[in-house]
């Protein structure tokens, strides 16, 4: 069910502001890829413009193919709701429904977008709760509110939410920079599982956790403040970070700049 | 014994300065109640001695002197730094007491004149066939004319309000909504009289209908319709975009996304600023003037014929000048008072319920 990502000539735009530029990639199913890059090069950017939540951004714009096996996502006539349903997509700051409990947050998917039957409700909240190894933890509690949850489970919830729906490819924003280095490592664990069965794509900005968890690492720079930034290069993480070709990356990984 | 033990405590070998980089003199905790006190009773010593009639301005006077003693004793005694500290501090309690004093008067006033006449009999009458100048009748015709005619610009006014707020929040870019924004605060600052104005010239002459609730409740509506967008356009965009953010990524349409998590996590605040829009209707009294033109008796029928409401009522009976119909016109004020406590006291409760709820 895990689908690739074919990325070719992409820029996007917030207003007349071009952010990232040129950027061709490919994504393989049924793996983890890290970007890596710093601040404001355009990786979080480059991530939403891959389930079109980078035109939600009041004049984001984009220009370019992301063909999700051989099906441009911008080309005419498709849905953006669609393409979300079938990419989705965990932020960096946890964000549970405020007014949903922890029940209801898992199953928002389904119960908002009205396709769902209520007997099956139930099993596909413990499944992806299961999923998200945050079953043990909630069982008991399922009508309590989410936000009664700690930052980590909060955090595992939301991927709970997002595998729920059962997409094809999993998007991560910084997940778990707001997190401590137990639950940092409860996701890095359900992101080793989920790999089985999801493309997975996550943002970092630690090092250590690119080379942990992705099976490829993107590189992505930027020239100077206020030029958009691009991909430097992407391969096997662990050529990336023992022998990569840029001079650029190395310097980046070693802390030599950036 | 004990003598020399407590002789040799560090703290006595060492004795502690009183002043020093760190350390000022300070006035003791009870300072400021004191000084209260003492400027409550110069300012009523003041004001006997001085043969002043109102108690506001014995209270004035208590006022500023305790602003006044505040700042020279923590001068001399503290410094200039916490002189200035106390003088803010002093100020704010001042005007928080001169702001509150009107306002428990008003209520001590209306309680104490209204009560008179408030009874089961004042809230089931009507003032139909009542003699003017007897005591009796009441305020029932009032009551429901207040209730239907404030029904009604609430149906009008809120579904209109909020839908404006949704589209000024969640899809308005650009010229238009800068134009909606910059309309809908002309309209808050339109009076009430002039909305009256327009629905007697636009209903009542041009058309040719007759006076009735509906009209009246249409002018309310004009007045209610801004105050419902502002409170909503500010609550909406109390929501956090992060929440927008995760619903669109599950896959969720815009307008299910609006309905099922911006207004839920909105709703209290939400139902708080229409209910406050309604009570600040419920006490027009100009354009139910122009447009309803009051009644002694009861009309249910707000579509048709005149109606009274509860301003009004307390307006027309006091314009008779009489003792009792004085006591009604008090009695009517504080039905109304209640009213709009009540509608008050019911918005929070409906925020408490409806807030997003943390615990464990």
């Amino acid at each position: 069910m895990a689908k690739r990502i074919d990325v070719s000539g992409l820029a996007a735009y917030y207003g007349t502001h071009l952010a990232i530029d040129d950027i061709s990639m490919s994504i393989e199913p049924r793996s983890v890829t890290a970007f890596i890059g710093p601040s404001g090069c355009g990786k979080s950017t480059f991530l939403r413009t891959l389930n079109r939540m980078h035109e939600v951004t009041p004049g984001g714009r984009v220009e370019g193919k992301v063909l999700l096996d051989d099906e441009d996502l911008y080309g005419p006539g498709v849905d953006p709701v669609s393409v979300r349903r079938t990419i989705g997509m965990v932020f960096q700051r946890p964000n549970p429904f405020p007014t949903m409990s922890i029940y209801d947050n898992v199953a928002a998917g389904l119960k908002l977008n009205g396709n769902f039957k209520k007997a099956e409700l139930d099993g596909i909240v413990e499944k992806s709760l299961k999923g998200a190894n945050l079953w043990n933890e909630v069982k008991d509690r399922l009508n309590k509110p989410g936000s009664g949850l700690s930052g980590g489970q909060q955090q595992r919830l939301c991927i709970a939410r997002a595998i729920a729906v059962e997409p094809q490819v999993l998007l991560m924003d910084e997940p778990c920079s707001a997190l401590d280095p137990i639950s940092t490592l409860a996701i890095e664990d359900l992101i080793g599982e989920l790999k089985s069965q999801y493309t997975i794509v996550i943002v970092t900005h630690n090092m250590q956790q690119a080379a942990r968890v992705s099976d490829r690492t993107a590189f992505f720079n930027l020239a100077a403040v206020g030029q958009p930034g691009k991909l430097i290069e992407i391969d096997d993480t662990e050529r990336i970070f023992s022998n990569p070709t840029v001079q650029a990356t190395e310097d980046y990984i070693s802390g030599r700049f950036g | 014994m004990t003598d020399v033990t407590l002789d040799k405590s560090p703290v006595d070998e060492a004795p502690v300065p009183t002043t020093g980089p760190l350390r000022q003199p300070r006035l003791p905790n009870w300072a400021p109640y004191g000084i209260g006190a003492l400027s409550v009773a110069l300012g009523c010593g003041i004001g006997l001695v001085a043969g002043l009639e109102s108690r506001i301005q014995w209270g004035l006077i208590a006022a500023a002197l305790y602003v006044v003693v505040t700042f020279a004793l923590t001068t001399t005694v503290e410094g200039s730094r916490q002189a200035r500290d106390r003088l803010a501090t002093s100020l704010v309690w001042v005007s928080f007491l001169l702001a509150v004093v009107p306002l428990f008067s008003l209520i001590w006033e209306t309680v104490a004149r209204g009560s008179k006449v408030l009874d089961g009999t004042f809230v089931s009458h009507s003032m139909n066939g009542v003699i003017t100048l007897q005591p009796g009748g009441g305020a029932y015709h009032a009551l429901v004319g207040t209730l239907e005619q404030i029904g009604l610009a609430s149906l009008i006014a809120a579904p209109i309000g909020l839908l404006t707020a949704i589209y000024l929040v969640e899809y308005g870019t650009g010229k238009l909504s800068k134009a909606i924004t910059f309309f809908v605060d002309v309209m808050t600052g339109i009076p009430s009289i002039v909305a009256g104005l327009f629905v007697l010239a636009f209903w009542i002459i041009y058309l040719d209908m007759g006076y009735s609730g509906f009209a009246g409740a249409m002018s309310l509506a004009i007045l209610m319709m801004p105050i419902v967008v502002r409170s909503t356009e500010e609550m909406l965009k109390l929501v956090p975009n992060e929440l927008r953010e995760a619903s669109l990524a599950l896959g969720v349409p815009k307008w299910r996304t609006i309905l099922k998590v911006v207004l839920p996590t909105a709703i209290g605040g939400i139902t708080t600023g229409v209910m406050l829009a309604v009570a600040r209707i419920a006490g027009e009294t100009a354009p139910i003037l122009l447009l309803v033109f009051g009644s002694a008796s009861i009309n249910t029928n707000p579509f048709d014929g005149a109606q009274s409401s509860l301003p009004y009522y307390v307006y027309e009976q006091w314009k008779l000048g009489n003792e009792a119909s004085y006591d009604r016109a008090w009695g009517g004020a504080l039905l109304l008072i209640a009213f709009v406590m009540a509608l008050n006291l019911l918005a929070r409760g409906i925020a408490a319920w409806k807030a997003p709820k943390s615990g464990r």
